[in-house]
């Protein structure tokens, strides 16, 4: 720094139309929270009025303190990334993981102990349930896919992320969301569609959220220095898309007034049913599995340092995927009103899928042909394999689920639960911490703490993903056939009342193996913590790896 | 740009595609044949499948499939079958009288497989699933009947339930004798003794004899008897069998002396067919306590 000279600085057009923008949703909400309807809906409003107003604030005391000019693409010919997003949603990721888990924990056991709801309208099983599972995708999930995706992309096309205040509005404004989400779930307000619970407004802010997420991401590939696009980058950009459209097509709601928090969804009937799961299914489809399958094609060939097994199967299975996913929602609607031909077409294209998503599997694990070794001495890399084991025993399951006549045995039953979990504990959550695992220490450029204390992560998380999901698979299966038994003269064998009472042991060892996936988290998130305050720089920037023993 | 011109790959021979990003490469590596040919025998099961079951929408209907399958006519067949399985016991007992089945073996059997599932879906939350009760619920497992053990009894009030909104219901409540101010706290405590003392229970020191036997007299014994056998018209319970519905201890008989005891049970005629409500009927009368 040797130049002193001051220049005129000049917001740019994002710093001044972004803090126009909030500042006018400030007023918006204060109007909103003036003459709400309810006293919940005007919190909420309040909270859009302190967040957009701190926005506004945010953005003119960064344009005091910023110099003059914007910050370079390039900095010695190497590209100048714009970390800070990622550094946020990657915390952020570790902060709603726990929290996620622990409500998951906490309904386990309201289940095994109904006691411990506590006659509490805010902590009721129904309230948590939804704030469990949108915690664990969207808020962990979703905080993850943010920060990898915008690291990837970044990474993989030498490019600085576009945008200047956009990529932090994406990041921030998630978040906010996922803020007015959680807490409109504790004050009972939903739309009762799983996994989109959140009212009109809510839903409307994140589109607005996501079309910037797009943009940024796209905006960042298109201004690649690679010719190619990364295989990693096209299930990223599947699962932005698809989720933009899905989120737009299941949210279609006409709100009682803007005073009011209460919509009307659109759709009505069967067809409502249909869009739903068309929506839910590919949740599931597009964002526990396309993106995370992006964060599998950097992270593990990164870490293990090899090669992506085969690029055909990687072009072969991602357009496979995307094509058939998109059909198998009417599978969650087996022998309802749902037409015949409608669960013909949505479970024949979940068989169809088998191998499309079969292809990921193969893609991660023979990407370590050569460096099987690396999983006796990193965990790291070990929990990223496994992972993707566990991706493969679901996207078999959960075909065979669909067939009609498994289905009329798992449909409703426990296994569904156990069959989410192998995939949501053992698929994305291992995911997910290998990825944190590699990408928090490459961030702050620190080595990691402890590898030792991942592989006791890795052991007992995988101790309790297994209590997890086979009291799952017993309880579900004896539940289904509880429920289908006939006596000899053609009555009813149990009561259903009988067959809760016969989930209690189940119930019991679930909530264990979940207690077990909290206590990992947390020696996670304490060793991830150790590794930024610790202070000792990586001593390869790329990464850095010792033996676990 | 980084390329290498086909690079091979020296662990596995294999050449990648030349590309690198961030130092990751791919490898040129051909599709699994096993994979491959999996995939096509799910496309062409599927294929198979759509000719076989109702599939693709048209503009107006959908293609029906060869096997002319629908879920509504499955349905329909299951019910058919299980028609002819249970049909025939099923129309008898709906002809024979209660007294009919209690004595046919067959239809004894039958009434009692078909009562009992539905005893465990419609009475089991508040009865238990055994019908053993619980506070303040009826243990139909014992021969102490409020309103009658008899089949014709049990009959009556399962079809218009106690205190319930039926017009034939049962009907009949312990008033509130505190609350109402009818008796005075000292008597309410005199005659719970009272009651006590007719099951045989020990009383309390300082409990008066004849106020309790006066107060009970003047008050008690017109529902529940002068011996406080109780009144199987008004539902009124035998306070000597030390059988409670609610508890026996003091605290408890002054509860409900004080404040009355009306607990309802719902009518089921209209809402359970009546082989059904019959099926019950004998299936409640041979839990244990049935009366002749």
């Amino acid at each position: 720094m040797t130049t002193a000279v001051i220049q005129p600085k000049w917001m740019t057009f994002g710093e001044g139309g972004t803090a126009l923008a909030l500042a006018a949703l400030a007023i918006l909400s204060l109007l909103i929270a003036a003459n709400a309807h309810t006293s919940e809906y005007a919190f909420h409003a309040y909270l859009f009025v302190i967040a957009s107003g701190a926005g506004v604030f945010a953005i003119v005391n960064r344009f005091y303190g910023r110099p003059a000019d914007p910050p370079l693409q390039m900095i010695d010919g190497k590209p100048n990334y714009n970390m800070g997003p990622v550094k946020f949603s990657a915390v952020a990721a570790m902060f709603w993981g726990i929290a996620g888990f622990l409500v998951g924990l906490i309904i386990a056991l309201q289940l095994a102990f109904p006691v411990l709801n506590f006659d509490l309208p805010w902590i009721t099983f129904g309230r948590l349930r939804p704030l469990h599972t949108s915690a664990v995708i969207f808020a962990f999930g979703g905080n993850v896919l943010i920060a990898t995706s915008f690291y990837v992309v970044q990474r993989t096309c030498r490019a600085r992320l576009v945008g200047d205040i956009a990529p932090w509005f994406v990041v921030l404004g998630y978040n906010f969301f996922i803020v007015v989400a959680g807490t409109g779930y504790l004050l009972g307000i939903t739309q009762s569609k799983e996994y989109a619970e959140p009212e009109w407004y809510a839903d409307l802010f994140l589109t607005v959220v996501w079309v910037v997420y797009f943009l940024v991401f796209l905006g960042t590939i298109m201004r690649r220095h690679e010719p190619h696009i990364y295989v990693a980058n096209w299930f990223y950009l599947a699962f932005i898309v698809t989720i933009a459209v899905l989120h737009l097509g299941n949210n279609a709601a006409v709100p009682v007034s803007i005073f009011s928090p209460k919509s009307y969804i659109v759709w009505s009937g069967v067809q409502d049913a249909m869009v739903q799961w068309w929506y839910g299914h590919n949740a599931v489809g597009f964002f526990l599995t396309a993106g995370f399958l992006a964060i599998m094609y950097y992270f593990i060939p990164k870490r293990a340092d090899r090669p992506v097994y085969s690029y055909r199967l990687s072009i072969i299975h991602f357009w496979s995927l995307i094509f058939l996913y998109i059909w198998a929602g009417p599978h969650h609607l087996h022998y309802t009103a749902l037409p015949d031909w409608a669960q013909t077409l949505g479970m024949t294209f979940s068989i169809m899928l088998w191998m499309p998503s079969w292809g990921g599997m193969i893609n991660g694990l023979m990407t370590l042909s050569g460096a099987w070794d690396k999983l006796r001495t990193d965990p790291v890399l070990r929990m990223m394999v496994v992972s993707v084991a566990f991706y493969g025993m679901s996207t078999f399951e959960g075909p065979m689920m669909s067939v009609k006549v498994v289905n009329s045995l798992s449909h409703y039953t426990d296994w569904t639960i156990g069959h989410v979990h192998s995939g949501a504990l053992g698929w994305v959550g291992y995911i997910s911490f290998g990825a944190l695992y590699c990408l928090i220490p490459w961030l702050w450029n620190r080595e990691l703490y402890s590898l030792r204390l991942v592989n006791w992560h890795f052991w007992v998380s995988t101790i309790g993903i297994v209590f997890y999901i086979s009291a799952m698979w017993v309880s579900g299966i004896l539940q289904g056939l509880m429920w289908r038994a006939y006596t000899s003269l053609g009555f009813l064998e149990y009561s259903f009342v009988e067959t809760v009472e016969a989930m209690h042991p189940f119930y019991v060892i679930r909530a264990l193996g979940g207690l077990l996936f909290l206590i990992g988290a947390l020696m996670m998130a304490f060793n991830l913590w150790k590794t930024v305050m610790s202070g000792h720089p990586a001593s390869s920037p790329a990464m850095a790896l010792a033996p676990a023993e | 740009m980084t390329t290498h011109d086909h690079n091979i790959d020296k662990v596995t021979g294999t050449p990648t595609t030349g590309h690198e990003w961030d130092g990751l490469q791919e490898l040129n590596t051909p599709l699994p044949r096993w994979w491959l040919w999996t995939f096509y025998l799910t496309i062409i099961w599927s294929v198979g499948y759509w000719v076989v079951y109702p599939a693709w929408p048209l503009l107006s209907s959908a293609t029906e499939g060869m096997l002319g399958w629908h879920t509504r006519t499955a349905v329909v067949e299951d019910l058919a079958a299980l028609n002819v399985q249970r049909g025939p016991l099923v129309a008898k007992l709906e002809a024979a009288s209660l007294d009919e089945i209690a004595r046919d073996p067959q239809m004894l059997e039958f009434a009692r497989a078909q009562g009992r599932a539905a005893f465990a879906d419609n009475c089991a939350p508040c009865h238990g699933t055994g019908g053993s009760g619980a506070k303040g619920y009826p243990n139909l497992n014992d021969d102490d009947w409020l309103w009658g053990g008899k089949l014709a009894d049990i009959s009556q009030t399962i079809q218009f339930g106690v205190r319930s909104a039926h017009d034939k219901s049962r009907a009949g409540a312990m008033p509130a004798f505190g609350r109402d101010k009818i008796l005075k706290s000292e008597e309410i405590s005199e005659v719970a003794d009272h009651v006590r003392a007719l099951a045989g229970l020990s009383t309390e020191r300082g409990f008066n004899p004849e106020v309790g036997r006066k107060v009970f007299a003047d008050n008690c014994a017109v529902c529940h008897g002068e011996q406080g056998k109780g009144n199987r018209e008004l539902g009124a319970p035998d306070l000597t069998d030390r059988i409670w519905l609610y508890g026996s201890d003091k605290q408890t008989i002054m509860d409900g002396i004080r404040n009355g005891r009306g607990a309802v049970m719902p009518h089921w005629a209209g809402r359970l067919n009546p082989s059904t409500i019959k099926a019950l009927t004998v299936y409640v009368h041979t839990l244990g306590g049935g009366e002749k």
